[in-house]
C-alpha cells in the first residue's frame, strides 16, 4: 500500500509539471484552419470586434455563401497574424508600423494595403458618480504616465462623494491593444505607462471595471459607453475649451483623441475579400458602423 | 493471470491443473510469450515516455528562450530581480519579472492557505465521518465542481466574486489578490478532496479497527493513525491542488486585475507569470526579444514547480526516515 501511494504521488508530480507547462503555454494560439474559397478570416482590434461581428452577421444575409470568421486579441495580434499570412484581413485601431510592414513584405512578398473603415473618438471614462466633467491631456499624462505625480483624485481637484480612499484606480489595456499604443503615443507622448494599472483584456472590460469602481478612470472606444459611466470632455491643454467625444467632433478632428479604424489586407484584395471590403465601405456597411456607436465615413470618401 | 487469458483454452486448463504460473509457462505457445514480451515493452515505454516528454518540453521551451540570454538588451539580473516590466516600451525596454513572480507566488499562497485546510478537512469528513448516502451525494457534487472550466471560474471571479469582495472588504477594486486566491482555492479544493479521500480510503480497515480496539476515539484514530498512514497520498492531493493553482492561467487573468504590482496587502491587484504569457505571446513577433523573454518566463515557471516538487519529495523522505 505504501508503494502504491508513493507511485501515486510521483505520478502526481509529473502531472503537476505537465499541467503547469500547458497552463504557461496556453497563450499560444492554435493554428487557424486552412481557409477555403468562401471563408474570410478577420482578426485584430478589440475596439472593432463588436462592429466586425455585426458586419460579418449582416454580410451573411448579403452573401450567404461567404463565411466571415472574426476574432479579437488586439490590433497587435491581428497584425502579427497578417504578417505570417494566416488571415485575410487584420483589424487595427492604430496604424501599422514601418517595421511591421517590412516584416509582412519579407514573409509574404506582398505590401499591406490599408482601408479606413470608420472613425472613433477614444473616450476617457469615469464612474457616473465622479463629479469630474472635463480633463486635459496634460492631466491624463500626470495620471497615467511613468513619473506622473497624480495618484489621488484630490490632486486633480476632484472630491468623489462617499469614498474614503481617493486613490486613482487606473484602468488600462494589455500591450497587444492598438488602443493602448494610440493612448501611449498621443497622451503620454511615447513615454511608458505607470506600472500598477489594471490592464484589461478588452474594450468592454475597461468600461465594466470603471462602472463598478467609483475611483476609476480608463480609456476605451466611444462605442462601449453605458449609462453607468461618463465620457469626459477633453482639452489639449488646461484652460483651452474642452471638446466632447461626439461623432461630429471626431470627424472634424477637434476632439484631441480622434482616430481612424482600419482594415489591412496583404496586397490588393481579390475576389470575395475585395467584395467584402467594398460592401463595408458602402452605405449598407457604414450604417452598421453608426449602429455600433462609431462614426461612419463621410459621404463621398 | 491477465496475460494468460490470451493464450487459448488449453493453457487455461493447464493453469487450472497446476497452480504454479512458472510451470504453466512451459506449455504456452511461442506467440503468446512474444505477445507478453511485446506488451511488457510497450508498458515500459509508456512509463519512460513521461520522463522523455518532460525533458522534451523543457528542451523546446528553453531552446526558444536561450538566444535572448546573449542579447545585448537583456540582463539576467534585471530579469530576475527587477519589478519593471516594459516589454513594448518605445524608449526604454525593460524585462523585469520580479513583480510577476511575486504575483504568482502570492496568489498561489493565498489559494493554498484557503484550500488545504478546507480540502483536507472535507476529505477526512467524506472518508471517515459522514454516512454512506451523504457521502455519495457529496462525492458527485465535488466531482462536478472539479469539472467546471477555468474560464467559467474566471468569469465568476470577474463578475460575482469581485462584487462580494467589494461588499465584504470595502475595497474600491474587486479584482485583486484575495479575489484571485479565493477563485483558485475553489478550483483546487475539489482536486484535493477527491484525491485525499482516495488516499484515506486506501488505508486498510485493520488500521482503523486496531486504533479503535486500543481505545482511541474516532478523532484520535484519524489524527494519530489514518493521517500518518495516508501521508503520501494526502501530500499528492495537496501537490496536485497547488499545481492547478500555480499553472492556472485564464481564471487568474480575469480575477486578479492583471496589474504589474508588488502587492502590499490582500486587496492589491497583481499579475501572474502565466497570465502575462497568455496575454502577450499572441502579439510578440516570433524571434523577437519579447517573444524569447516570454519563453524564458515559461522556463522560470518550470523551475519554480520543479523546486516545489523537489522540496515536497525531500520532505516526504525526511518524514519517512524518522
Amino acid at each position: 500500500m505504501r508503494n502504491a501511494s508513493f507511485a501515486g504521488s510521483a505520478a502526481a508530480r509529473w502531472i503537476v509539471a505537465a499541467s503547469l507547462l500547458m497552463g504557461g503555454c496556453g497563450g499560444q494560439k492554435a493554428a487557424t484552419p486552412t481557409p477555403t474559397a468562401t471563408t474570410i478570416q478577420v482578426k485584430g482590434s478589440d475596439t472593432m470586434v463588436n462592429v466586425a461581428q455585426a458586419w460579418a452577421e449582416e454580410y451573411k444575409k448579403v452573401a450567404p455563401e461567404v463565411d466571415v470568421e472574426v476574432s479579437g486579441g488586439g490590433s497587435g495580434v491581428g497584425i502579427a497574424a497578417l504578417e505570417k499570412g494566416t488571415i485575410d484581413i487584420a483589424d487595427a485601431s492604430r496604424d501599422m508600423k514601418p517595421d511591421e510592414i517590412e516584416q509582412a513584405k519579407k514573409n509574404t512578398g506582398k505590401e499591406p494595403k490599408e482601408f479606413i473603415v470608420a472613425y472613433d473618438a477614444l473616450a476617457v471614462y469615469v464612474n457616473k458618480d465622479n463629479p469630474m466633467e472635463e480633463i486635459s491631456l496634460e492631466q491624463l499624462a500626470q495620471i497615467f504616465a511613468e513619473g506622473g505625480t497624480a495618484t489621488k483624485w484630490s490632486q486633480v481637484g476632484v472630491k468623489i462623494p462617499g469614498v474614503s480612499d481617493d486613490e486613482i484606480v487606473r484602468v488600462s489595456r494589455q500591450s497587444s491593444s492598438g488602443t493602448y499604443e494610440f493612448f501611449r503615443e498621443h497622451v503620454l507622448n511615447k513615454k511608458d505607462f505607470k506600472l500598477g494599472s489594471r490592464d484589461m483584456n478588452g474594450s468592454k472590460e475597461v468600461v465594466e471595471l470603471v462602472a463598478g469602481t467609483k475611483t476609476a478612470i480608463g480609456y476605451s472606444g466611444m462605442g462601449y459607453a453605458t449609462p453607468d459611466v461618463k465620457m469626459l470632455r477633453l482639452s489639449t491643454k488646461a484652460g483651452q475649451p474642452p471638446v466632447a467625444a461626439t461623432a461630429a467632433n471626431a470627424l472634424d478632428k477637434s476632439y484631441p483623441l480622434a482616430r481612424s479604424l482600419q482594415m489591412y489586407t496583404l496586397g490588393e484584395p481579390q475576389g470575395e475579400v475585395k467584395k467584402y471590403i467594398d460592401w463595408i465601405l458602402s452605405p449598407a456597411g457604414q450604417k452598421i458602423v453608426e449602429e455600433n456607436g462609431y462614426v461612419p465615413l463621410p459621404h463621398g470618401q | 493471470m491477465a496475460s494468460e487469458s490470451g493464450g487459448g483454452a488449453g493453457v487455461g486448463a493447464g493453469a487450472g491443473a497446476s497452480p504454479s504460473a512458472g510451470r504453466a509457462a512451459f506449455r504456452r505457445p511461442i506467440a503468446s510469450l512474444l505477445a507478453e514480451r511485446g506488451l511488457e515493452t510497450l508498458i515500459r515505454l509508456s512509463g519512460v515516455s513521461a520522463i522523455v516528454f518532460v525533458l522534451a518540453i523543457f528542451f523546446f521551451i528553453f531552446r526558444e528562450a536561450a538566444p535572448v540570454l546573449f542579447s545585448p538588451g537583456f540582463k539576467l539580473s534585471e530579469f530576475l530581480f527587477s519589478t519593471q516590466w516594459f516589454p513594448t516600451s518605445v524608449s526604454n525596454v525593460r524585462y523585469g519579472t520580479l513583480a510577476l513572480t511575486i504575483g504568482s507566488l502570492s496568489v498561489t499562497g493565498v489559494a493554498i492557505a484557503l484550500a488545504v485546510p478546507f480540502g483536507l478537512g472535507a476529505a477526512i469528513y467524506v472518508s471517515e465521518f459522514c454516512g454512506p448516502k451523504l457521502k455519495e451525494t457529496l462525492k458527485i457534487v465535488i466531482e462536478l465542481l472539479a469539472a467546471i472550466p477555468s474560464v467559467v471560474w474566471g468569469f465568476i471571479g470577474l463578475t460575482v466574486m469581485s462584487r462580494i469582495t467589494i461588499a465584504l472588504t470595502g475595497t474600491p477594486v474587486g479584482v485583486n489578490l484575495l479575489n484571485g486566491g479565493v477563485i483558485l482555492a475553489l478550483m483546487s479544493v475539489p482536486i484535493i478532496v477527491s484525491i485525499g479521500e482516495d488516499a484515506l480510503k486506501a488505508v486498510p480497515d485493520s488500521y482503523r479497527e486496531a486504533a479503535l480496539a486500543m481505545g482511541a476515539n474516532r478523532w484520535q484514530a484519524v489524527y494519530r493513525v489514518l493521517i500518518p498512514a495516508a501521508r503520501n497520498g494526502l501530500l499528492a492531493a495537496v501537490l496536485l491542488g497547488v499545481g492547478r493553482a500555480v499553472g492556472e492561467t485564464m481564471a487568474v487573468l480575469m480575477a486578479t486585475g492583471h496589474a504589474v504590482n508588488v502587492p502590499h496587502s490582500l486587496l492589491d491587484s497583481v499579475r501572474t507569470l502565466t497570465a502575462n504569457i497568455a496575454a502577450e505571446l499572441g502579439e510578440a513577433p516570433a524571434g523577437s526579444d519579447h517573444y524569447r523573454v516570454l519563453f524564458l518566463t515559461g522556463t522560470l515557471l518550470f523551475i519554480i514547480t520543479f523546486a516545489v516538487n523537489l522540496c515536497a519529495d525531500l520532505a516526504i523522505r525526511g518524514v519517512r526516515r524518522r
